[in-house]
């Protein structure tokens, strides 16, 4: 196990590296200059500017000066924002970004799995319609609706909630609801899909022969089998949760990390889109690395090492 | 001998969308304490409906219509979820078909076995995996204190079986069920569960309703055997009496369909032609009758009753009626009424 682990996280360096070199070339390809938007800049300011920032060398010359620096764990300076240095940028704006999307998926994927699973098990009632519907709601109403949705009736209709605050858990609540709807809908749906197919299986039947209760046979054997679909989705959709969505931080004046990426991309503001970028990246191989191990724990035949057995 | 279950008159219907499947239509029989009664039939007569109906581990579309269940003389289809709960795997314990697929993948097979002993016993977890320990030794597993922390998929398909086996006898039961356990098997492998089960039955005393399609699989185990066929018996009495002395024309062509030792290679196997009746509209005479080259006239028009043929055989087929004329039955069959006549009995 120790010796896969050590394997994969060489994998997961060969993987940031090259998405590192692919998006520092693409990015080079983007029209215009960190500086275009510099109308009373005479040419020649321009060209000290750019050779401040070594932007006169040529791109591969740029391209090894930047990968130096990244070993050293140096993302440069912003163009933009204050010429901060990027891992202080990034650093600040991430927390309340990285907070309301842990929060958001770890509501989304315990209710998610709980909808499921009754759905499953009331299978063709009023009950499984009830929440296929709510699933498909999450799935298909976009986060900002809801955030506004839930703005108009919580925080200025009843005032539950502050409208919008960045301040204590309290002000948390209605941006994690609003981007907790979609993991809720896909959880639940991938949940059903596998439990109705689980419940329908010879070892449930088995368990039922055994004089397990119906609730006993949930929870003893159906759950687990059924959570392994469900753990390969909850991956990609945390880094896509937690990496911020842009409208709903906006919605609920959060500072969080959504917004700048944004800017950064049209402003060509280079350091700032490497560092967010190489991020994300790490984030994702991160979080699947995680999941993979995960899935050893849940289901035995894919546990690694010594021929299959422990 | 003490009958400890008497199934009377069981009618199970499933709904469809293209209507009432009349799966089951009125089966009637007993178990005695201590001996296996073996139900044998093609795939789709009913054999596993009728066994799960007693369990009531039957389909969420499935209705037992008519028809009681008596065990000790309860009727188990009066009872509730939570008392049938008490039942399952305690006093009546069921072998499944396929054990590629009965296992719970996710759970270690100690876990599995010593399940049932916690369900219904007030053990300690420890006591309950010391007896499933036992009871994994007891059927062959070998090193049990080691593999009870592996799971199923590091196991072979035999030894998964006995695993299923275990499961099933961990808290010795009155009554085994058993549910073709050898169909998912190769054949060297059957012939060992066989001998399993037999060994088995011999040391807990369990009485056993054995289900299969293969006829020699039940001269190995059964002391009684009942042939169904689309959704009712039509014949049932002594291993020797359905080996050796049968009288439903399907009967015949069960046994005519076996491959004997006289088989020879360019010989083609016999099979019954033809195909069961579709249940949703059961015919309204013999349900055998299109099928059966001795079908009469009234055949067609209404469903033979048990006749008598000696003492605990009867056969549902008009030929055993005193009008009937008689029959030339395939030429197998008649070695087998010879053989019969040597074993002793009176042949008619």
């Amino acid at each position: 196990m120790t010796k896969y682990i050590l394997k994969r996280i060489f994998y997961l360096f060969l993987t940031l590296f090259i998405i590192a070199t692919l998006t520092f070339f693409l990015m080079k390809l983007l029209p215009g200059t960190p500086f275009s938007n510099q109308n009373r800049m005479s040419p020649d300011q321009l060209k000290i500017v750019k050779a401040q920032y070594g932007l006169d060398q040529s791109v591969f010359v740029q391209y090894v000066r930047y990968m130096g620096g990244l070993l050293q764990g140096n993302l440069g300076t912003s163009f933009q924002f204050n010429n901060e240095p990027v891992t202080a940028l990034i650093g600040q704006r991430l927390a309340p970004s990285m907070q309301i999307g842990a929060q958001a998926m770890v509501v989304g994927t315990v209710l998610g799995i709980l909808l499921g699973a009754v759905a499953a098990i009331r299978k063709n009632t009023w009950v499984d319609t009830l929440a296929t519907f709510i699933s498909i709601l999450g799935l298909s109403i976009p986060s900002f609706v809801l955030a506004v949705l839930l703005q108009f009736y919580l925080a200025y209709k009843w005032h539950i909630y502050p409208v919008a605050l960045w301040d204590n858990f309290q002000s948390s609540v209605l941006p994690t609801l609003a981007l907790a709807a979609l993991p809720l809908g896909n959880v639940a749906r991938f949940m059903r899909t596998e439990m109705v197919d689980v419940m329908s299986s010879d070892y449930i039947e088995l368990a039922k022969s055994k004089g397990n209760s119906a609730w006993k046979v949930v929870t003893k054997h159906a759950l687990r089998n059924s959570l392994i679909p469900v753990v390969t989705i909850i991956g990609p959709m945390a880094v896509s949760v937690m990496t911020g969505s842009m409208v709903v931080e906006n919605i609920f004046s959060i500072p969080g990390i959504g917004e700048q990426f944004v800017k950064s991309i049209t402003t060509n503001d280079y350091p700032t889109i490497m560092g967010l970028t190489i991020f994300y990246s790490f984030l994702l191989v991160v979080i699947i690395l995680i999941v993979d191990i995960l899935y050893g724990f849940i289901d035995p035949r894919i546990r690694l090492g010594n021929g299959g057995k422990e | 001998m003490d009958k400890i279950l008497e199934v009377k008159d069981l009618h199970v219907n499933f709904a469809t969308y293209n209507g009432t499947v009349q799966a089951i239509r009125g089966v009637s029989f007993d178990l005695n304490a201590g001996e296996t009664l073996a139900i044998v039939g093609e795939s789709g007569s009913g054999k596993s409906i009728t066994v799960r109906s007693i369990l009531q581990l039957l389909a969420k579309n499935a209705d037992i219509a008519k028809g009681s269940i008596l065990y000790h003389g309860d009727d188990l289809l009066q009872k509730s979820d939570k008392e049938m709960d008490a039942i399952r795997g305690n006093k009546i314990a069921m072998i499944f078909q396929d054990p590629m697929t009965s296992l719970d993948p996710t759970m270690p097979i100690g876990k599995q076995v010593a399940e049932p002993l916690l369900i219904h016993n007030n053990v300690s977890k420890k006591d309950a995996m010391a007896r499933a320990e036992e009871v994994l030794r007891l059927v062959g597993i070998p090193n049990p204190k080691e593999r009870m922390k592996d799971y199923p998929h590091q196991f072979s398909g035999g030894q998964r079986q006995r695993i299923v086996i275990a499961i099933a006898i961990v808290d010795y039961p009155e009554i085994l069920i058993a549910d073709e356990p050898t169909t998912a098997l190769d054949v060297t492998v059957q012939a060992q569960i066989i001998d399993l089960l037999r060994e088995l039955q011999q040391k807990i005393g369990t009485s056993i309703i054995f289900i299969t399609h293969d006829l020699g699989v039940v001269a190995g185990i059964a002391d009684r055997v009942a042939v169904m066929y689309a959704g009712k018996f039509v014949e049932y009495g002594s291993v020797n009496d359905i080996f050796y002395n049968p009288q439903h024309p399907y009967t015949w062509g069960l046994l005519d369909s076996m491959p004997t030792l006289e088989t020879s290679e360019a010989h083609r196997l016999n099979s019954i032609p033809g195909t069961p009746p579709n249940l949703l509209n059961p015919p309204k005479g013999d349900a055998f009758a299109p099928r059966n080259k001795y079908a009469m006239q009234i055949d067609e028009e209404e469903q033979p009753p048990f006749f008598k043929v000696s003492k605990n055989h009867y056969a549902a087929t008009w030929l055993l009626h005193p009008d009937a004329p008689e029959v030339d039955p395939p030429a197998s069959i008649k070695k087998r009424f010879e053989k019969f006549k040597e074993l002793g009995g009176s042949v008619k």
